[in-house]
């Protein structure tokens, strides 16, 4: 069993309200926090190693020192509770669980700021966790948590949960800033960084709920404790939100480091493939990420074990690896058609674009288009040469990572998947229901491909 | 913004604005309109869970800013309505994970069911269903959201199940 330092009292009953979570140790964190200085606060989190969890893997003692402090202007900490990649849905599960951890959080990370005002953005759709989040709030008030001189320390905080609408981009930090000031989710053009200009023009840190989460744990047993679980640069725990065909989809925390191999098939994990089919795909990270075919999964091209690491998911760059990314984990069987798969992320990023950058706007529809005319049986031979043109055409050339992660998901399925692309175009009448693989997987198929071209 | 023909009986209850304010004290006294998503479900919620021109521009007056600033918020966010919805709309998630464990066929048998197509509402009023984008429930698909709750690991039982208690008045749409 790996160390559970975020989600090891979700079990206890009634953790859910004050009393209990503080009856269990609950803002200890804050306690010794306001022994210490806010910039002995920040280099725990920095000796800490840990690294932003929403996906970027920025680390977080980092970020939090680029916030400027000479300026004057009042400072804010955001919380990124915008959760909407796909396969992921694991902050979701902390906060509705155990939300007072993450006010803990909130508050022991804005004194190490010395933020006084500051919020958790949170998708419009995760309503019933909106209101979770509001009565843990007013508890924590209650209880002189927040507000004025917090426990007689002189230090002054007011934190506040603010919702979404339904938008993707709104996980971008500087398009979730424009929201919180109540605009359309447009992402800004950096510079200036948030750090320095965000929320309301002030000096503003977006952090993601599990890294925000962390950080009562690392005060509270030091960063050099926090480093000491998992492995190279990838220090601590990580919460892995694993769907897809596995017989135990659901949240899991691990140490990071844990084999890919072991995450899937054991039973305190995902618990193997459902019916024991056999595995065909894995997006390791959220949606954005490249996906792994079969044979990249459980070991890396250079034929080691693929771990749950930022550095082993990423070996072998885009060519054979993929990324850690938010730790949406989905696993796909053999009666999943990716060409399908593709066209449904694809069309994800088309809804999702904001719209602002043309590459993206209409980089995302074409993708969306030519993905769709290929899975109805209507592909045309140079279908696959248009897919990369189009999405090298918009990778890099946006303003928000949007664009990239739109691109990706493309660029992979192709690199690793191309047979099945083509076995789409040329063999129209075999693909016309949707679930063309359920009965007859591409592997037993695949043999059409390898005759000469018609 | 599109003009059109549905009409809608404004509402600001004492209670309703009582959330408002409490709503606005969240930000300083000059950033008021950082208030305008918050606020909008919440007026949205009491008033049939869609928002007509004239809400909107009440809206804008509560808020002190310009009608514009509440349209093209409105536009861009897909949780916002701008005509009348079904009492009960299911918004099943479409996305990858969803569509790998089901949802299509639930689709399917959502639109048998009901009678209707993706997005037309049942001849009374009742119900509605559309297809969204991941709902951040990937491990517990198939799944639909109904007002401010998840459905979840849903099975066609599971969806005759919930017709029947919407029916029977079993159900609540907003966690107040």
């Amino acid at each position: 069993m790996g160390r559970k330092i975020l989600l090891g009292k979700i079990n206890i009953p009634g953790i859910k309200t004050y009393e209990v979570y503080r009856q269990n140790g609950g803002y200890a964190s804050v306690e010794k926090a306001f022994k210490m200085t806010p910039d002995e606060v920040t280099e725990e989190v920095k000796t800490s190693g840990l690294r932003g969890r929403g996906g970027a893997g920025f680390p977080v003692g980092m970020k939090w020192s680029f916030i400027d402090k000479k300026s004057g202007n009042p400072r804010h900490l955001v919380c990124n509770a915008d959760e909407s990649e796909p396969g992921t849905f694991k902050d979701r599960y902390l906060m509705e669980y155990i939300p007072h951890l993450l006010i803990e959080g909130m508050i022991t990370s804005s004194y190490a700021l010395g933020a006084n005002l500051s919020y958790i953005y949170i998708r419009g759709e995760y309503m019933w966790v909106y209101k979770t989040l509001e009565r843990a709030i007013k508890e924590a008030y209650a209880a002189g948590w927040l507000g004025k001189n917090i426990q007689g320390s002189g230090y002054d905080l007011d934190l506040h949960v603010h919702c979404g609408a339904g938008a993707y981009i709104c996980g971008e930090e500087t398009a979730l800033i424009e929201s919180l000031e109540g605009k359309r989710g447009n992402p800004r053009l950096k510079p200036p960084f948030p750090a320095v200009k965000g929320l309301w023009q002030n000096p503003t840190v977006v952090n993601n709920v599990e890294s925000i989460a962390s950080v009562p744990w690392i005060v509270l047993n030091t960063g050099t404790e926090y480093a000491k679980i998992g492995i190279e640069r990838s220090t601590g725990t990580k919460l892995i939100s694993a769907s897809g065909h596995i017989k135990k989809p659901g949240v899991y925390e691990i140490e990071l480091g844990v084999s890919v191999e072991e995450f899937i098939n054991s039973d305190e994990y995902c618990g193997g493939m459902i019916d024991d089919r056999p595995l065909k795909a894995l997006v390791p990270g959220g949606s954005s990420v490249p996906i792994l075919p079969a044979h990249l999964i459980y070991k890396t091209a250079a034929g080691n074990d693929r771990l749950m690491t930022y550095e082993s998911l990423s070996d072998g760059g885009f060519a054979t690896g993929s990324m850690l990314g938010s730790g949406g984990f989905i696993v796909y069987n053999d009666t999943t058609c990716i060409v399908r798969n593709t066209w449904n992320f694809s069309r994800f990023y088309h809804h999702e674009s904001c719209g602002q950058c043309t590459p993206c706007r209409e980089g995302t529809g074409w993708l969306e288009k030519v993905l769709h005319r290929i899975e109805n049986g209507h592909g045309r031979e140079e279908d696959i040469e248009l897919l990369l043109s189009i999405q090298s055409k918009i990778e890099g050339n946006t303003i928000c990572p949007l664009g990239d992660a739109a691109s990706w998901p493309v660029a992979a399925a192709i690199r690793h998947f191309r047979e099945e692309f083509e076995y789409h175009i040329r063999f129209p009448e075999k693909i016309k229901n949707r679930d063309h693989f359920v009965h007859e997987p591409f592997e037993k198929v695949r043999h059409l491909i390898k005759k000469e071209t018609v | 913004m599109e003009k059109n023909n549905y009409t809608q009986q404004i509402n600001i209850t004492d209670e309703l604005m009582t959330r408002i304010n409490e709503l606005i004290s969240h930000y300083p006294a000059d950033k008021k309109k950082s208030a305008l998503i918050p606020v909008l479900h919440e007026v949205q919620d009491a008033h049939e869970n869609w928002l007509s021109i004239e809400l909107q521009n009440k809206v804008a007056e509560i808020l002190e800013i310009k009608p514009i600033e509440v349209y093209e918020v409105v536009t861009f966010y897909t949780m916002f309505n701008t005509k009348p919805v079904a009492k009960f709309m299911f918004e099943f998630c479409r996305t990858s994970c969803c569509a790998t464990r089901g949802v299509e066929d639930l689709m399917d048998y959502a639109s048998e069911k009901l009678g209707v197509k993706e997005g037309e509402i049942t001849s009374d009023g009742l119900f509605q269903f559309v297809g969204v984008e991941c709902l951040g429930a990937c491990g517990y698909a198939p799944m639909l959201q109904l007002g401010d709750f998840y459905h979840e690991k849903l099975s066609k039982e599971a969806f005759n199940q919930l017709i029947d208690d919407c029916k029977a008045g079993k159900i609540t749409l907003h966690d107040k």
